[in-house]
């Protein structure tokens, strides 16, 4: 009850950091999706260089997100970001990347080799294949990579609060300190909520984009 | 939706059981990022003092090292005993109804962050071990028990029906071709839970449970870099180090004939 | 018209690869239906490939109409031909009117023009443009699939067209009905086409040259009957199988084993007459006509040479068996000797589309049909 009453009357503030919150993912991921799906579409070419790419990806990302914002203090200290915004952003971009690549990679990788002849053989170029039939087939996959990436870097913005970057961590974080579950409660529902609401929202865009063609066999 | 599901949550490794996965191979094309990492901590360790004023926590490296191997250890085996079982029982043909509600459920809850696990574990249990591993063990459940459902219930029909056909009892059909079977995606969800497990265990440090995490987190609140980085690069050695012992437990222990890495 | 010079492809390194294609020579004139037939990895997909340069030739040339396909940029080249595979190959993200435009859309047209262009293909196999056009490929069943398949293929009316096993993912009856479709279709559209096969029936059925292959060299190339009749090598005795003899039945009509001159009797006729006929003849029977001038009765020769001396007197309609059946002149010959099998007719009567008597066959005169065509293929 207490909570409730504390959020209600902090709702301005759960606002304010749930928009820092988005903004630090959303600008991140969109960076991540633009460097990831170049790579990802990229290394179909080789599959040794596949293999690299996915397992530095990899690595990445078991890299603990404390661990890797405390990394990436003294490698940007000397630009004046040691804190903040900037490694929240970097760290989200750099946890993004595997989600992202490997879905793309692997969508375009599945494209049936029967589409992929059938488009040789009535004379489209390969850039007019990406276009028209790889890239079309492979959206729902690569919006499932972006997704998962969204929805895991909610978590990794909450922590980001230690690093001085706000969001809605920022309730966890002085809650945890000042030992006040009302901020605390507050701050853990929010991010929770906030993350559920983004995988539904970004579930939706999915199917928007989603070619009809492709989602009446999954209906069936 | 359910193959975009089975794409959340995704921590580190290639699960099966995600549609579009695909096993990352780690044999060879490992050197290079390592020989890379290799090459940039050399230069740095003849560049700086660091690496003597990290090493100075020496002691504290391997004290708070052992508590956190030990919340790791206690909330991924409690995950792996409760996981593996709710996993099965959900699977079974009696759940049929119920299981998918359920497991949406848990997709919903695989989406919530693990610092707010912890912080509920905490608003409820206060502070100390014990709330920390219980939040560790609510983050790493889900994965194995969702991995361990699907694996189940992606057994081919003909496989179990021909098992049945040869007069295999309910419980034999079950261990002997269908837990077989469905070892390689089951182990995915382990690993990829323990991988989370890993992760969150420096934030236990925040609800009073020690850990490398208060290095890192004491670090950065006195924005003392050797002790911060001596947190982190221990950390994150040890996630990684974690992770790749794991991938070579299922490389080794789920058989050749189902198993995509071999 | 298609030419190919000396086609050859190896794969791998040259002198210790593999050669799939070995110095092939052969010449389909425009309109025709050739299909290249053989075993799997005999080469015939490769060489196939080779005409639209999915695959690059290692020598030889390939000519389309007198044009040295060297000449082409590929991804024309492919634009202008036909192509047409197994598994279909329709994009699933892509409507039915869209996939049939992928070439001419590729190539540029007016959309109008287009969209038009696939509604008449559409009619052209019976599927209804307002109900099809906006369709996706999953919401077809598999034969309708394959139909959007073809038509994709003539959507830009290339003069050639590429098939590679077009119709092998269907089941055997939906197999037929659009075999029968597209050469329906064919009859009225005469493409130069080169069609993979490894069903010798379809090949037979399909074609009006075969080109059979055995590890990447061209063993026969001549018409189906020629084909049949004489195989040039044991290995293709053995592909074609013991019964060829029976597959040619499919390929030659009735009218061309048919007896003409066959002499019959009149139900009045005393029966003597009949078996005068059978002998002086060498008939197995006799068929008898009625007055209206269809077949009406057989006399067998059991009847005559049986030792009842009833059936030495009387007339042809005392002893005539009523007649089973009667074959169209234009029916083939696989069906005809099914049913005299069937009903145990030495001798069918051969009719016309009133059902007025036109001649007869005999197991002999169907063999004498089946004697090797004199004149060279």
């Amino acid at each position: 009850m207490e909570t409730l009453t504390y959020a209600y009357d902090n709702l301005d503030l759960i606002a304010e950091r749930a928009i820092e919150h988005v903004s630090i993912v959303a600008v991140a991921v969109s960076i991540a999706v633009v460097t990831a799906v170049p790579i990802g579409i990229a290394i179909t070419q080789s599959k040794r260089v596949a293999d690299a790419v996915l397992y530095l990806a990899s690595m990445m990302i078991t890299v603990p997100s404390i661990a890797l914002f405390g990394l990436m203090i003294p490698l940007l200290s000397p630009f004046g970001h040691g804190i903040g915004y900037v490694p929240a952003v970097i760290a989200i971009i750099l946890y993004s990347q595997l989600p992202i690549i490997r879905n793309t990679y692997a969508a375009i990788a599945d494209v049936d080799p029967a589409l992929r002849e059938a488009g040789i053989g009535m004379g489209m170029s390969s850039s007019q294949r990406l276009r028209q039939v790889e890239i079309p087939l492979a959206i729902p996959v690569i919006m499932a990579g972006v997704r998962t990436a969204a929805v895991m870097n909610i978590g990794v913005t909450a922590i980001a609060a230690y690093i001085g970057a706000g969001g809605l961590g920022e309730f966890i974080s002085r809650g945890i300190s000042q030992s006040d579950p009302r901020q605390l409660i507050t701050g853990a529902v929010a991010v929770s909520l906030l993350a559920i609401a983004v995988d539904l929202l970004l579930a939706l865009v999915q199917k928007l984009l989603t070619s009809k063609g492709l989602s009446i066999g999954a209906a069936a | 939706m359910n193959g975009a599901s089975a794409e959340r949550a995704w921590r580190g490794r290639p699960r099966p059981s995600a549609g579009a996965g695909r096993p990352v191979r780690t044999s060879r094309t490992a050197a290079l990022p390592w020989l890379l990492l290799a090459a940039a901590v050399g230069a740095w360790c003849l560049s700086s003092d660091m690496p003597a004023e990290i090493l100075s926590y020496r002691e504290d490296i391997i004290f708070l090292g052992r508590q956190h191997i030990e919340l790791v250890c206690w909330a991924g085996s409690l995950a792996i005993l409760t996981g593996l079982p709710v996993g099965a029982i959900l699977s079974r043909p009696a759940f049929r109804r119920t299981s998918e509600f359920i497991l949406q459920i848990f997709n919903l809850g695989t989406t919530i962050p693990t610092l707010a696990i912890l912080a509920l574990s905490m608003t409820i249990l206060g502070i100390g071990i014990v709330p920390s591993i219980f939040g560790l063990w609510a983050a790493t459940l889900l994965p194995i028990v969702r991995n361990t459902f699907t694996g189940l219930r992606s057994v081919p029909a003909p496989l179990k029906e021909a098992a049945r056909g040869m007069g295999m009892t309910a419980s034999q059909v079950f261990w002997r071709v269908e837990l077989p079977n469905a070892l390689f995606i089951i182990f995915g969800g382990i690993r990829t839970a323990l991988a989370i497990c890993v992760g969150t265990a420096p934030l236990a440090f925040l609800i009073g449970a020690g850990g490398l995490g208060e290095l890192i987190f004491t670090g950065i609140a006195l924005y003392d870099l050797p002790m911060m980085l001596a947190g982190a690069i221990s950390t994150a050695l040890l996630a990684v180090l974690t992770d790749f012992l794991v991938g070579r437990l299922q490389y080794y222990l789920v058989p050749r004939g189902i198993n995509p890495l071999r | 018209m298609i030419r190919l010079e000396h086609l050859t492809k190896v794969f791998g390194a040259p002198g210790s690869g593999v050669t799939a294609v070995n110095d092939v020579n052969f010449e389909v004139p425009a309109g025709e239906i050739c299909v290249l037939l053989g075993p799997s990895g005999c080469g015939k997909t490769t060489t196939m490939k080779m005409i639209n340069r999915l695959i690059e030739p290692t020598g030889g040339k390939v000519y389309i109409d007198g044009r040295d396909t060297d000449m082409i940029d590929p991804i024309q080249l492919r634009r202008s031909i036909g192509y047409v595979i197994q598994q279909i190959g329709l994009f699933p993200n892509k409507t039915v009117a869209e996939n049939i435009c992928v070439v001419p859309d590729l190539l540029g047209w007016d959309r109008k023009k287009s969209r038009a262009r696939a509604a008449e293909l559409l009619e052209m196999v019976a599927m209804e443009p307002a109900s099809f056009m906006e369709r996706y490929p999953k919401e077809l069943s598999g034969g309708q699939q394959q139909r959007v398949g073809v038509i994709r293929a003539l959507a830009a009316d290339p003069p050639v067209m590429l098939m590679d096993e077009p119709f092998g993912a269907l089941d055997p009856i939906n197999r037929e009905v659009i075999q029968d479709e597209f050469l329906r279709m064919q009859e009225t559209l005469r493409k130069t086409i080169i069609f993979v096969s490894h069903d010798l029936d379809e090949a037979v059925k399909m074609a009006d040259k075969i080109a059979i292959f055995r590890a990447g060299r061209l063993e026969q190339f001549s018409t189906p009957d020629r084909l049949l009749a004489n195989p040039a090598t044991p290995f293709i005795e053995t592909f074609l199988g013991s019964d060829r003899t029976l597959k040619r039945l499919r390929l030659l009509r009735v009218a061309e084993a048919m007896l003409a001159e066959v002499d019959v009797v009149r139900r009045e006729d005393p029966v003597e007459k009949a078996g005068e006929l059978m002998r002086a003849k060498g008939y197995p029977a006799v068929l008898m006509l009625e007055p209206d001038g269809r077949p009406g009765g057989v006399v067998s020769g059991d009847v005559i040479s049986g030792g009842q001396a009833s059936a030495r007197s009387g007339t042809c309609g005392d002893h005539a068996e009523p007649i089973r059946a009667a074959v169209p002149v234009e029916a083939d010959l696989h069906s005809t000797v099914a049913l005299m099998f069937t009903h145990d007719m030495p001798i069918m009567p051969c009719v016309d589309e009133d059902g007025q008597f036109q001649g007869a066959v005999t197991y002999r005169s169907i063999i004498k049909s089946l004697s090797i065509p004199e004149t060279p293929a």
